[in-house]
């Protein structure tokens, strides 16, 4: 942003104080609960401490503005801009860049499968047992006061568990898996394979002309698939509510992985800028903004992840950092919990907006974890935490705005329906 | 029609002058998505904040380039805020002042010495 059209100091995160140019804001996004390792990085004009990944040279080519995200030189948006990369995805297909993002492999050293996901069991309040073959689900890393300490998706392969982490919290992530499984898994995270995803209604039909197999495959299946580009490692899952795939190919294969797809008129590449928006209105959490480790699963409203079997009374109750708390919020509830705000106004109510019970409450109540404008749902959309009392959908709050207190409904997510082939 | 440092342009007629985002601004703002306008009536000083501008990227001020009295403000903004993209040197101007000194206008720069400005 140009200097003098003043960025608001009311709505500039904390960790981006001083920095003028509204793009390094959504560098901003990456998960501060993690190492915190972003944003900082090029204030000072030490770009090259940051990382590139394997489609860094194709990304300038097509145009993108590049910013610092987890470490990482990323594309914030590109020459089509934040908005219409957004309805593109939700209309026709957006092509993501995620290799940032942390590829772990967990291989049971006796061969069985079973041992890998007994062992996992004890990080994560979720079922991997009952992972079968070919199926993935979405998990997180629990610490002794039951917060989260990063969220990921969990795959059962065969013979082996595939991870994927969050890009600011994997080398973390990757050290405490080494500390816990070491005994019954070699823990690998993978240095030479790029990660993208394609979402959105075409992305069947464009993915499929390289890899036909696709079609065969729904909302969270996870197949090794032969390509012209190698080996892909294909789930039908993603971050933006759509239906679509999360596609690991190697680095040699990416670009031209890339460029196949994007010779496709229905594909066009998108940034980090519409990622967030397109997540925000599917519901979906950022991890250091929505979920961190001060946040609990259920205080998350994330029960739904943690199956029967690993709750009280299940055959494998417990066992996972922070069992004692998470098994009691399941049962009891939890004082405060992650809700969606729907402001009534068009102005949006961004993170660390206050959230008011009432027009004139002295003491906020809640704050705003992540707000946007909704392209798609056309109006302005919020998630933040409230006390239980106030979570149910219908609810009026008041976010503070600007010094001005502003009416906003607590609303159900998603914000915009999911279109997942399930 | 001049230009601030702010980013703004200002077309004067008489002791009226007509505020709005130099196309530049607009586009380094990113898609806007509300505007927030001041009351006609409003008497401002010079770096006021006056215009309240959110694009998907951020939340900016629009200051006050000059004192003076807001007599007229762009309710179509409000209603569309993606015209400040569309057409931020035309139609999308955001408030006219009535100037309280018109020498304050000398300051400001002219179309080239803005170019200069942002290089």
């Amino acid at each position: 942003m140009p200097q003098g059209i003043r960025r608001r100091d009311n709505d500039l995160r904390p960790k981006d104080r001083g920095g003028i140019n509204s793009v390094a804001n959504l560098a901003a996004m990456d998960g501060a609960g993690c190492s915190d390792v972003t944003g900082e990085t090029t204030r000072g004009g030490a770009v090259s401490d940051l990382k590139r990944t394997d489609l860094y040279d194709l990304h300038l080519e097509l145009g993108a503005k590049m910013v610092p995200f987890a470490g990482y030189e990323m594309p914030v948006q590109y020459p089509m801009g934040v908005l219409k990369e957004h309805i593109h995805t939700r209309e026709k297909a957006g092509l993501f860049d995620v290799s940032h993002m942390g590829q772990v492999i967990i291989r049971p050293k006796a061969g069985d499968v079973a041992d890998a996901a007994v062992a996992f069991e004890s990080l994560v309040p979720v079922s991997v047992l009952g992972l079968k073959e070919g199926r993935q689900r979405y998990a997180m890393f629990t610490n002794d006061a039951g917060g989260i300490m990063d969220d990921l998706m969990i795959a059962n392969r065969g013979d082996h568990l595939f991870v994927v982490v969050n890009a600011a919290c994997k080398d973390a992530d990757l050290a405490h898996m080494k500390t816990h499984l070491a005994d019954t898994c070699e823990v690998e995270m993978l240095e030479d394979r790029a990660l993208l995803a394609l979402q959105g209604p075409d992305a069947e039909a464009a993915l499929a002309r390289i890899a036909p197999g696709v079609r065969d495959m729904r909302f969270m299946d996870v197949a090794i698939l032969p390509s012209a580009f190698g080996e892909l490692w294909v789930s039908r899952s993603g971050y933006t509510g759509e239906d679509g795939f999360e596609i690991s190919v190697q680095s040699t294969q990416a670009v031209e992985f890339s460029r196949t797809l994007l010779a496709d008129d229905r594909v066009a590449p998108i940034g980090l800028g519409a990622r967030d928006s397109l997540r925000l209105e599917a519901g979906l959490c950022l991890y250091g903004h929505d979920i961190d480790e001060s946040t609990s699963p259920v205080e998350a409203a994330l029960e739904w992840a943690i199956q029967k079997v690993r709750r009280k009374g299940g055959a494998r109750e417990g066992g996972f950092p922070g069992s004692d708390r998470i098994l009691d919020e399941l049962e009891n509830g939890a004082a405060r919990r992650r809700v969606g705000i729907l402001p009534d106004g068009r102005a949006p109510m961004r993170e660390d907006t206050e959230l008011f019970e009432t027009e004139d409450a002295k003491q906020a109540a809640g704050v705003v974890t992540s707000g946007a404008y909704g392209p798609t749902i056309k109006r302005p959309m919020s998630m933040g935490y409230v006390p239980t009392a106030l979570s149910g959908a219908g609810t009026t709050v008041f976010g503070e705005v600007r010094s001005k207190r502003m009416p906003a409904a607590i609303a159900e997510m998603p914000f915009r329906p999911s279109t997942y082939k399930r | 029609m001049k230009y601030t440092e702010e980013h703004e342009w200002l077309r004067t007629d008489g002791d009226i002058v007509v505020v709005g985002i130099t196309e530049h601004a607009a586009e380094q703002l990113g898609d806007v998505v509300f505007v927030e306008l001041p009351e006609p009536g409003t008497q401002v000083t010079k770096d006021d904040e006056v215009v309240v501008i959110e694009s998907v990227k951020a939340a900016s001020d629009i200051l006050a380039p000059v004192d003076g009295e807001i007599v007229e403000v762009n309710e179509a903004l409000a209603e569309d805020p993606g015209k400040v993209n569309e057409d931020a040197e035309g139609n999308a101007w955001f408030f006219k002042m009535k100037l309280d000194d018109p020498s304050q206008m000398d300051e400001f720069m002219d179309e080239a010495a803005y170019k200069k400005f942002i290089g």
